[in-house]
């Protein structure tokens, strides 16, 4: 029976870590629950919760900036930014429903904690990129902050960011402030049909060299295009490979002739509106189409763009397997038969060869204790990775395994 | 400028001096090293010019390689190592000291491999900023960071001090633009950082690593993202009786859902100076002007000019000009670009770089004026207001070191006042020595040990870039706690 404590100021947070740490107790540190089926699984007998500091304690729409408490659904803020006209630059992933978790149970910590961006990342940036300042408390128990809330500073290290991707295991954050962005006055989206996946890369990565400003790049081989809800494309029964376009309108009416017109080698776009530009948006970062299941398992690629069709041939010469291109092709979302190693070996190999590395995002809890859930890492970057373990949290008390086994 | 303190020099070190620079050209060739005073004396400062002191030596390595030989000596031998670019930092960043070996990254400036399709391009680092601008633009691209020294500054510099420029409102400032890096720590390991793909594995060291300051290591090779350039751009400038009608008018913009290329403030001072140095046609007879860049086509320009233009006309703008030619566009940023120049040319002044909320604005300018009157000293004010970045340029005559001393008091409390009002000490110049020992005003004794903590495991006999960025005394208080063995919580 797992003892789970709720914090609900920093101060106690602190104050629950400073017993932990004389008993030198491991403890798991979660939000609301979304990312418990993701990552390796750390075996403690303590969770600690963010959940209860939670609220939004400043925005200022005309300065482009929100701070919230680490537990603060990413629901609450995003209703709130849309109120004012606003939104999230990076449109982020909740892994709750793909892994088998709960749905709507991300937390703004856990956004940051994990950066895991959508599609708007390959052109404004991903969470990382927009993280401004955090307050957190390490596992000495101590309450530090960096950064602050104006978009330029540079003073002392950058270790607010530093924290992003650190999957709470240097730091429980208890606050983010984090840039915001307005949100467009229209979309809209140009879905070529039927390409084969190299030529849909050279497509997507030929339009994002384009003057543009292409908010969204993906492709969806036919398989996966199948899954879609959004009703013109799923009856096409075909891969359908898709651009975004968000501005003014009278922009995004210009940049769409212009951008159909310089991709016209590869066919007529089918154009889907507004209102169905967003649904489509919506479903995808969702990763609807990479449903939860127990048979298939879940892998994040990250590649150079124009590898990743080369990527996904490679490792499909050894297993079935269905892929999501995003960000041009630099992100693969793919879906492999559930096995004792979820294809780990094969995976990484093929993705060893050409540049990337590969997360094991979804599969069974005795399989992501036994493969290894993150890219391995070189020697260098694990004795400078241990190091920093060591200094925000020398006696690994936090999320202990939760990326790496040795820490 | 006599208020940092710097440490003692080694005499014993000093007095090896020979025979290090003989080891030293057993490793990396005599070529490749700095030995007599007249070639040592052009490294003696960067440009916070007050502050001056001869190095060492100095080394010019011309390989990643050279450079792992010169840290993984300089570490077996305990000498402390300042890493340079081009020398244009405005807050010491660069500054050497006597018992320090200067290593110089401005001979490895190739451009490796561009790659318009992934839309990267791999560099050694030594590269002047505007050299991969410069490469890229025969096919329409450009490496989005512009610091106003780029055609001087190198892309090892804009590294070290996560440099931004007036544009980055809309392109971010180089952290964002920069997917991976070859560093070399200090025992000369040579670590590979990212790669040619939007996100690194692991923790992200990118981000711990650029904007240290020389801290943590050396970076000799970047891939950095190249972007396609807009169709056009072009400025517009509005001038504004007060500076709260200006600084509301950039909030309504802001308010609008127009996000800007880049929004440059001047004030009255700046303005003179300016127009009297680059004949830009800016307005003489406002307290405020503002520089408002879109892009786009001709008609989406067109449309967001018309939009902007609309929206300051509620703020009652003295004047109001669209650029009407590429020829009057280049001549609003030369008069801009040039401020620090044009200033220059009239006065010594310090610059400094503090950034605040931008609500803070009319408050911050009116402290500013007021705090260097009580200095009895002028101050220019040229502001990034997109982004809240100020740089009031306090004037003052270098001969008179009465007064340098007393633009340093006034640039303290400036940046002071931008803490308290919820900004920060730096908003892309960097800590260097000069705000060393403001540190304290914005940090607390545990914030700042937890950024040491991480210059230890960098680098953890402190040999790099010393007495910089963190205040000497900080480091000495915090001793016991960066023994990561004998943890404080327990």
């Amino acid at each position: 029976m797992t003892e789970l404590l709720r914090p609900a100021a920093e101060w106690e947070l602190q104050s629950m870590l400073a017993k932990l740490a004389s008993r030198r107790q491991p403890v798991e540190v979660v939000g609301h629950g979304a990312l418990r089926n993701a990552g390796r699984v750390t075996n403690t007998e303590t969770a600690i919760t963010t959940a209860s500091m939670r609220g939004i304690t400043l925005y200022e729409p005309t300065e482009l900036v929100m701070s919230a408490r680490a537990g603060t659904p990413l629901f609450e803020i995003e209703a709130e930014l849309a109120a004012r006209g606003q939104m999230l630059p990076f449109e982020p992933v909740d892994l709750g429903p793909t892994t088998g978790a709960s749905a709507g149970a991300l937390s703004i910590g856990g956004v940051f904690a994990t950066n895991i961006s959508g599609s708007r990342r390959i052109a404004s940036g991903g969470a990382r990129d927009h993280l401004l300042g955090v307050r957190a408390v390490n596992g000495r128990a101590e309450l530090f902050k960096s950064g602050g809330r104006v978009m330029k500073n540079v003073t002392g290290l950058d270790v607010a960011r530093g924290l992003t991707g650190s999957w709470g295991t240097l730091a429980i954050l208890t606050e983010v402030t984090f840039k915001v962005v307005p949100l467009p006055e229209t979309l809209v989206t140009l879905a070529f049909r039927n390409l084969p996946d190299d030529l849909a890369i050279e497509a997507l990565t030929k339009a994002m060299g384009t003057p543009y400003e292409v908010s969204g790049a993906a492709h969806l081989p036919k398989g996966v295009a199948a899954r879609l809800n959004q009703p013109r494309l799923k009856a096409l029964g075909e891969a359908v490979t898709l651009l975004r376009l968000e501005n003014f309108s009278g922009a995004v009416a210009y940049r769409k002739d212009k951008l159909a017109e310089a991709l016209r080698v590869y066919g007529t776009p089918l154009e889907l509106a507004a209102e169905e530009s967003w649904a489509l948006w919506s479903e995808l970062r969702a990763l609807s189409v990479m449903p939860y299941s127990r048979d298939t398992s879940l892998w994040r690629i990250s590649t150079t763009p124009s590898k990743a069709p080369e990527i996904v041939a490679a490792i499909q010469k050894f297993m079935a397997s269905e892929a999501y291109y995003d960000w041009s092709g630099g992100l693969i979302w793919l879906e492999v038969p559930a096995a004792a190693d979820a294809g780990a070996a094969d995976v990484r190999r093929a993705v060893a060869v050409r540049g990337g590395h590969a997360t094991l995002i979804r599969a069974a809890p005795e399989v992501r204790a036994s493969v290894d859930v993150f890219e391995p890492m070189k020697p260098e970057a694990e004795r400078l990775t241990l190091g920093l373990k060591a200094a925000f949290d020398p006696l690994g008390l936090l999320n202990r395994g939760r990326m790496y086994a040795n820490m | 400028m006599t208020l940092v303190r710097l440490p003692d020099p080694d005499a014993g070190t000093i007095g090896r001096c020979a025979a290090i620079a003989d080891d030293l050209a057993r490793l990396i060739g005599r070529n490749s090293l700095i030995v007599d005073e007249e070639g040592r004396r052009a490294f003696e400062t960067d440009a916070l010019t007050a502050y001056r002191c001869l190095p060492m030596l100095v080394v010019l390595p011309r390989s990643t390689e050279d450079v792992a030989k010169v840290l993984k000596y300089c570490s077996d031998n305990g000498l402390k190592v300042i890493p340079r670019g081009a020398g244009t930092s405005l807050c010491g960043g660069a500054l050497p000291a006597e018992d320090a070996v200067v290593l110089c990254i401005s001979k490895m400036n190739l451009i490796i491999d561009v790659d318009y399709t992934n839309r990267t391009a791999r560099v050694e680092s030594g590269i002047t900023n505007l050299a991969i601008s410069g490469r890229v633009a025969e096919k329409g691209f450009f490496y989005a960071p512009d610091p106003s020294s780029q055609i001087a500054c190198t892309l090892a510099g804009n590294l070290a001090m996560n440099s931004g420029g007036a544009h980055c409102l809309k392109y971010g400032v180089t952290t964002h633009n920069v997917l991976g890096v070859r560093m070399v720590l200090i025992d000369g390991t040579i670590v590979d950082i990212g790669g040619g793909h939007l996100e690194a594995p692991g923790y992200d060291l990118l981000s711990l690593v650029i904007g240290s300051e020389g801290q943590l290591g050396v970076i000799t090779e970047a891939t950095v993202r190249i972007l396609k350039s807009a169709e056009g751009a072009r400025p517009m400038m509005l001038g504004f009786s007060t500076p709260e009608a200006a600084g509301a008018c950039v909030a309504a913009i802001i308010a609008a859902g127009i996000l800007p290329v880049a929004i440059e403030y001047m004030d009255k001072p700046a303005i003179h100076v300016c127009e009297a140095f680059a004949s830009a046609g800016y307005p003489l007879d406002v307290e405020a002007l503002l520089i408002i860049e879109v892009e786009g086509s001709d008609t989406e320009i067109g449309t967001l000019l018309s939009r902007i233009a609309e929206i300051a006309h509620k703020f009652s703008p003295k004047t109001e000009q669209i650029s009407s030619d590429a020829d009057q566009s280049a001549r609003i940023w030369a008069g801009r670009k040039a401020a620090f120049g044009a200033v220059g040319r009239i006065s010594d002044y310090y610059c400094m770089d503090g950034t605040i909320p931008l609500g803070q604005l009319p408050r911050v300018l009116t402290r500013i004026g007021e705090i260097c009157a009580s200095y009895g000293l002028k101050v220019a004010n040229i502001f990034h207001a997109g982004d809240g970045n100020l740089h009031p340029l306090i004037l003052y005559d270098a001969n008179k070191p009465e007064e340098a001393e007393r633009a340093e008091r006034a640039g303290a409390d400036i940046l002071t006042l931008c803490v308290e009002v919820g900004g920060c000490l730096t908003g892309e110049h960097g800590v260097g020595i000069e705000k060393r020992d403001l540190m304290g005003v914005q940090f607390t004794p545990t914030d700042l040990a937890v950024q040491m903590r991480i210059k230890s495991v960098f680098d953890p006999a402190w040999l790099l870039n010393p007495a910089k960025v963190f205040p000497l005394d900080a480091r000495d208080g915090m001793a016991i706690a960066t023994d990561t063995a004998a943890p404080r919580a327990a």
